[in-house]
């Protein structure tokens, strides 16, 4: 008896194992960790493109408007491809388009802008890409949407139709 | 005087070398515990990309502010969420982690313990 129940507990345990292991399997196996991560709008100082004026960003996210934080570069290939959909959600009233323009040179920078447009009200400069640290980015593009200094979404890699028009349905 | 002047090179030289090869290594001991995120496997510290090198100069500005080892830690956690660290920090998240091979030593321990009593017995 007591031998029967040993062999059923050993059997139990190798099923469950199996049966988890090839759950296992079926999973994906690109890792994507779960993170608390602020989403409060970073207050450092950064230095504009314009006028190479140092600011705070609490100056430039003053507002309860939204905005749209965007991190671009004119050696980026996808920002190229993004660049309409920005030109097309500066036309917003309650959108606010910022740029952060990241490792690039002022003359590249502005040549791309007056090739494709300018949708930005306003441009940091950003030639050692610790900016977009603060801001816990990985690269370019990536897109942010700002309102009442948290940040609500965040978008990693180019913006698409998709992505424009669940913006618009926040700004509404 | 020559031993002054001697004396003046060394005082100048020495403090300035000293403090920059201490923040080198404390530097490298960071970005080698920080994961470098759009390329994984590899460390800041090893890696060249755009995104390795800004946390580079991060380091080094943070360094320059003062700011001690741990702290540097918390603000890259704060920002990029605990999966940056190589080495996970203590808290109540990661007790299990941390405690679970001392756990472990521990029931195998009682196990031989209990088993030697036995035979002994």
């Amino acid at each position: 008896m007591k031998n029967k129940l040993l062999l059923f507990s050993i059997g139990l345990v190798f099923i469950i194992t199996f049966i988890i292991f090839y759950k296992g399997l079926q999973n994906t196996n690109i890792y994507t960790p779960e993170t608390k991560i602020s989403y409060e709008v970073p207050f450092v100082s950064v230095k504009l493109f314009n006028s190479n004026k140092i600011v705070n960003t609490k100056e430039i996210f003053n507002s309860d408007n939204y905005y749209l934080l965007n991190i671009w570069s004119s050696w980026c290939v996808p920002c190229r491809k993004e660049h309409s959909i920005l030109m097309e959600l500066t036309k917003n009233d309650n959108l606010n388009v910022i740029g952060i323009n990241y490792k690039d040179t002022k003359k590249n920078a502005k040549n791309f802008l007056k090739e494709l447009g300018n949708p930005y009200d306003e441009i940091i400069f950003d030639d050692k890409g610790t900016n977009a640290i603060e801001w816990g980015a990985y690269g370019v593009p990536e897109t942010f949407l700002i309102n009442k200094n948290r940040i609500i979404k965040k978008y990693i890699g180019p913006l698409t139709n998709n992505s424009m028009e669940e913006i618009n349905l926040f700004i509404k | 005087m020559k031993i002054f002047k001697l004396f003046l090179i060394v005082f100048f030289i020495f403090p300035i070398n000293n403090l920059k090869a201490d923040n080198e290594v404390l530097k490298n001991k960071i970005t080698k515990n920080l994961r470098c995120l759009i390329c994984q496997g590899q460390s800041v510290y090893d890696s060249d990309s755009e995104f390795a090198n800004s946390l580079k100069t991060v380091v080094d500005n943070k360094i320059k502010e003062g700011l001690s080892e741990k702290q540097i830690y918390s603000y890259f956690q704060s920002k990029y969420g605990e999966w940056i660290l190589y080495d996970p920090l203590f808290n109540k998240n990661t007790y299990f982690l941390w405690l679970l091979p001392l756990l472990i030593f521990l029931i195998g321990g009682a196990i031989i313990f209990k088993k030697f009593i036995k035979k002994q017995k």
